[in-house]
């Protein structure tokens, strides 16, 4: 029964005891720790939802890199298209004036062979008719007076035609 | 595997030395019987010295220091040895069956310092030094920036249980109000009971002092966190028959003044002392056996230590179950005394009603 009856000493002791602990554990120890305990959750949470963010940021980032790429893989591809074309158009022309020229320098020098040609001819019928001319001249003079001689003479002068 | 072997054969040993303690309790009075039930009540009981164990005639005693004020002469401080174990008187003070009382008859107030409250200032030293510690380190920046180190990471996971099992859902809003008090109560009760299992210790938490004042405590909080709302439902319970308020009002009164307190306060002593009796029970029957043969007691030791390490485990396991019972049935108390005022958030419609 004696084990019921709280007693007075023990009473007093434990209130005072237990008033005291929880002030100075308020005051010194509950406030710190749990504010320490609050801002660490805060900082966790925070650290959290900024990495979210991060890595959003990152996908966006990504995926823009990626629209950037593919773009300029196009462009490159419409580059090297069009360089093709050109560097095509070019040598066609290129190949055509080519052409042109060397059809206009053949045309030029077939004109001047042609030319070349007609003088040559010119000269020539000249110079043969000069050698007819003169050769007639000494085939007249022979006639008049022998006949036979004048055949040798003919033949004289026919190898001395020859001879040229 | 070794620190658990350790740790079996460490309360192998505490056990054994709990039953010396108690052999040499029945070893003192050579001819008297064996009084396994006074032995037990003795180390249940306050007292106004530590006493450990007796060798022959060497008594492993610490004397306590007697305060004692009485209407005639005032205070008196002085030490317990002065009794002679209650064999002499002093300042006219004399101790009667382990209480002090007056050779004149007259009137007595006794606020020693006995072994209960010595042991509950250490404990409470402890307590303080191991918190205060650990708040420099959270202040120092440990456990908020950087990992928590050492004893932060065993009361860490505590407090954040309390603060997040214990005080949120009862209290809602206002947990961080109550949150001190709740922590401080439930680390008294704990270490207390830890403390109290220590060998040659004092049953602190098994006394029904203590838990007195803690529960008049709780009571006090409760009546301070009540609001209207709360006391119109105890003095004029909604939707109820007249006759049958008269009834309801009385008992509701009863409930929050007498009964709430009262289960936590009983709760608590009931549930400390009966651990220790089984413990001290277990050790006995060793005794109790090797007075009717040797033979018997020696056999019997070995199953009786391991009952007692068995119970010594079970014990630790109610040291916190008990503290968490405790602080919870508070908080719950609490919520109930301030809830439907509309300052407070949630969590209170699922309060259990114990």
């Amino acid at each position: 029964m004696e084990l019921l009856l709280p007693s007075l000493g023990l009473i007093v002791w434990t209130l005072l005891a237990f008033l005291v602990v929880v002030f100075v554990l308020k005051k010194f120890a509950w406030t710190a720790i749990i504010k320490g305990l609050d801002d660490r959750e805060a900082k966790i949470a925070e650290s959290i939802s900024s990495a979210e963010k991060v890595k959003l940021e990152m996908a966006q980032l990504k995926s823009e890199n990626e629209t950037l790429l593919a773009q300029a893989r196009e462009e490159r591809a419409v580059m090297l298209k069009e360089a093709k074309q050109t560097k095509d158009k070019i040598i066609n022309e290129a190949r055509e004036e080519a052409k042109a020229q060397a059809a206009k320098i053949i045309a030029d020098a077939q004109l001047a062979i042609n030319n070349q040609k007609m003088a040559a001819m010119v000269d020539i019928k000249n110079e043969v008719g000069h050698m007819v001319v003169e050769v007639s001249e000494k085939i007249l003079r022979r006639e008049l007076n022998n006949k036979s001689e004048q055949e040798s003479y003919i033949r004289q002068l026919t190898n001395e035609i020859k001879l040229n | 595997m070794g620190k658990k072997c350790f740790k079996s054969l460490l309360v192998a040993v505490f056990c054994l030395f709990l039953g010396f303690s108690a052999w040499a309790g029945g070893e003192s009075g050579k001819t008297e019987k064996l009084d396994p039930a006074g032995i037990i009540m003795d180390h249940i009981k306050d007292a106004h010295e530590f006493h450990f164990f007796d060798v022959g005639n060497f008594h492993a005693v610490v004397p306590l220091p007697i305060i004692v004020y009485s209407p005639g002469k005032g205070f008196s401080v002085f030490s317990s040895s002065r009794f002679e174990h209650g064999h002499a008187a002093y300042e006219g003070y004399e101790l009667k069956e382990g209480k002090i009382v007056s050779t004149d008859g007259s009137k007595v107030y006794d606020i020693s310092l006995t072994r209960n409250v010595v042991q509950m200032i250490l404990a409470l030293t402890v307590l303080v030094l191991l918190f205060t510690g650990i708040a420099k380190k959270y202040k120092q920046g440990i456990g908020v920036t950087t990992a928590p180190k050492g004893w932060q990471n065993a009361l860490e996971p505590v407090i954040t249980f309390i603060r997040d099992e214990v005080a949120k859902p009862n209290l809602g809003a206002k947990a961080n109000k109550y949150l001190p008090y709740l922590l401080t109560l439930f680390f008294f009760i704990l270490i207390n009971a830890l403390f109290a299992l220590l060998p040659g210790s004092a049953n602190v938490t098994g006394n029904i002092a203590f838990t007195f004042v803690l529960g008049i405590i709780s009571l006090v909080v409760i009546l301070f966190s009540s609001n209207a709302h709360f006391w119109g439902h105890i003095f004029w319970p909604p939707g109820v028959p007249f006759l049958v308020k008269l009834i309801l009002i009385p008992i509701e009164l009863a409930g929050i003044l007498i009964i709430k307190p009262g289960a936590l306060i009983i709760r608590l002593f009931a549930n400390m002392v009966a651990g220790h009796i089984i413990i001290l029970s277990f050790i006995s029957l060793i005794f109790i056996f090797a007075e009717m043969n040797t033979v018997a007691g020696v056999g019997f030791s070995p199953i009786s230590v391991l009952f007692t390490a068995f119970m010594f485990l079970i014990e630790l396991l109610v040291a916190f179950i008990q503290a968490f019972i405790f602080t919870i049935l508070t908080a719950v108390f609490i919520g109930q005394a301030f809830e439907g005022s509309h300052d407070d958030v949630d969590g209170h419609a699922d309060a259990i009603i114990i």
